[in-house]
């Protein structure tokens, strides 16, 4: 075989089970190919040093007839919010440089129970708080597609890893489209499952009602596999939900085998398309609209008029949670402490400490959070933001009693240029506003590629949402349209990444 | 557009520990007044008769039954500790001088 790192997962578990590769062959093909790529992307913030000895191991299980998953021997990057007893986890941030958690998150326990090789921890913003990767207090990580230009964020080093081919998936985190939006980017598949699907404990938490943890793949059903393994109920997260979930990989076996999509009624949320849209990003929805109309979908547009006010709401919400989570970075416990002279107390300890080890973007966020939740603001601005998040979900549940998915472009624009934004908060913050609907209302949402724009060659991307709870239509949908653009284009837009070195 | 002033922005800064520079408070004062603006649109839309969402999907209190599960030893607990004393974690004075 001659290029291991263009299988998909699936196709590598295919091999795997037929005796054609071990896993060593692969986690070695994958670590070779982070070797000679790394330095140009800068996906990762830490690589696993005993990678090659966990796929031996897992070969050993193989040989032994002890599988544990479809993904047994399958290669993982993981997204550094996760904490992971083998490796130093950060988050992003200065302040947790070094740290080596003293427990795995739930979601690392099951890919390690489910046999999968784990690559190294992917770059982010901190505490992933960016939508370009450039907040992270490490490095940048630059886009595959054009190394000039950001791989979307926070989990730009996630969709970057998986897109230039350093793992076949990878383990992202979404809070307001942190999955979705650098799938969009980079050409790869993303899924926010519903909020609580998957387990959060061991995830260093940004706002604790939105956030959400889900794969990041180049095809659909590796995302479906991934889900299936990290998927379920938790007891250590007291808001995981403890009802059983379908099996995604049968929703996308099915969706590739079947036209899915006729009868399927597909609604277009009006607010999300329109103003401030790339004209490429327009015109390949357009053609994605075409395309499902005439494999049998009925399109119905759908006012959601309180997704207006989704980034104003969102960027209340989101910093008032965060002010108050990240409150245990406070010097004592772990990570960074800074002394200052004299005969300092505690208190002026903490607070040089934080001064020292956050980021610009999350002292924004946190001073934002601390004003948000101060008294007599509470009301005026947390308050009013938790309103607006009502009519968001009352919107989506009357459009959902219309139709079955709803779209809309997964970002409002393709990969934008390294330090366009940096300077300009709302506008980067501006550049979420396809994505944050989704976590104030809790559904579930995907990102796959639909075609490159016109005017730039550039991934764009489609963004699904289902109703809470119906994960698996997205699956379904999602993998019946990724067989259709295949073959209207004649590839997936993934085998169009450039080679990078 | 919104009024955010330094001394707001360092009492903000103070309320969540973090010791700013004046350079940074001076920078923040004028980026969180036009935050502010633009996330103050949401005081409008929604009447005194909508209830807040606090989490999305509906799910009461999780309870267990009051049995010690599988928890950290002593030493993984302070193992990423910047100081500790072998049993608790150490900090600095908790009053200061003119305490």
């Amino acid at each position: 075989m001659s290029d291991i790192t263009a299988l998909s997962a699936s196709s590598l578990s295919d091999a795997l089970a037929k005796g054609e590769l071990s896993s060593v062959e692969i986690t070695r093909a994958h670590l070779e190919r982070i070797e000679t790529t790394e330095g140009a992307l800068g996906s990762f913030l830490a690589r696993s040093t005993d990678a090659l000895s966990h796929a031996e191991h897992s070969d050993a299980r193989r040989a032994s007839g002890d599988s544990r998953s479809p993904l047994e021997g399958i290669p993982v990057a993981i997204k550094d919010v996760l904490c992971t007893t083998d490796m130093v986890t950060t988050a992003g941030s200065r302040i947790l440089e070094g740290w080596i958690p003293p427990y795995d998150a739930t979601v690392v326990r099951k890919l390690r129970e489910a046999g999968l090789v784990a690559l190294g921890k992917t770059n982010m913003d901190e505490f992933a708080m960016g939508s370009s990767t450039e907040h992270s207090g490490y490095h940048v990580t630059k886009n595959p597609w054009d190394i000039t230009r950001a791989p979307g964020g926070s989990g730009g080093g996630s969709a970057a890893a998986v897109a230039a081919r350093q793992a076949p998936v990878a383990i992202g985190s979404d809070t307001g489209g942190s999955i979705r939006q650098p799938a969009a980017f980079t050409g790869t598949v993303g899924v926010k499952p519903t909020y609580g699907g998957v387990s959060r404990y061991g995830v260093i938490a940004l706002a604790s009602s939105l956030d959400q943890v889900g794969p990041v793949s180049r095809t659909v059903r590796d995302a479906a596999l991934v889900h299936d393994v990290i998927g379920g109920h938790d007891p250590h997260d007291s808001t995981s939900i403890p009802t059983p979930w379908a099996s995604m990989t049968e929703a996308a076996d099915a969706g590739a085998r079947s036209e899915s999509l006729a009868g399927l009624r597909v609604g277009v949320v009006k607010q999300l398309v329109g103003e401030g849209i790339q004209s490429g990003v327009t015109q390949r929805f357009d053609e994605a609209i075409e395309l499902m109309s005439r494999n049998g979908a009925e399109i119905v547009e759908i006012d959601a008029p309180h997704c207006e006010y989704a980034v104003a709401a969102y960027y209340l919400v989101l910093p008032a949670e965060a002010s108050s989570n990240l409150a245990k970075f406070d010097s004592v416990r772990f990570g960074l402490r800074v002394t200052p002279e004299g005969s300092p107390t505690v208190e002026d300890v903490m607070s040089a400490t934080r001064e020292h080890g956050f980021g610009d973007e999350v002292k924004r966020r946190i001073i934002l959070g601390t004003y948000a939740l101060s008294a007599g603001y509470y009301d005026a601005y947390y308050g009013s933001a938790q309103k607006v998040r009502t009519l968001i979900q009352r919107d989506f549940a009357q459009a959902f009693e219309a139709v079955d998915i709803l779209i809309s472009p997964s970002a409002p624009t393709t990969a934008f240029r390294l330090g366009e934004k940096l300077d300009d908060p709302l506008a980067m913050w501006a550049g979420d506003l396809t994505t944050i609907p989704v976590n104030l209302a809790g559904i579930p949402g995907m990102s796959i590629p639909m075609g490159l724009a016109p005017e730039d060659g550039l991934p764009v991307g489609l963004q699904l949402m289902a109703p809470a709870y119906q994960d698996a239509r997205l699956y379904q949908a999602g993998a019946t349209l990724e067989r259709l653009f295949a073959q209207r284009d004649g590839y997936l837009v993934s085998e169009r990444t450039p080679e990078v070195v | 557009m919104s009024e955010m002033t330094p001394d707001a922005v360092r009492h903000l800064a103070g309320l969540a520990r973090i010791a700013l520079s004046d350079e940074e408070i001076t920078k923040l004062a004028g980026e969180l007044g036009a935050i502010v603006s633009a996330v103050e649109t949401v005081q409008s839309v929604a009447g005194e008769d909508v209830p807040p969402t606090s989490h999305p999907i509906p799910l009461g209190n999780v309870f267990r039954n009051d049995i010690v599960g599988d928890t950290l030893t002593t030493d993984e607990a302070l193992a990423g500790a910047p100081d500790h004393d072998g049993t608790r974690f150490r900090v600095t004075a908790i009053l200061g001088d003119e305490q």
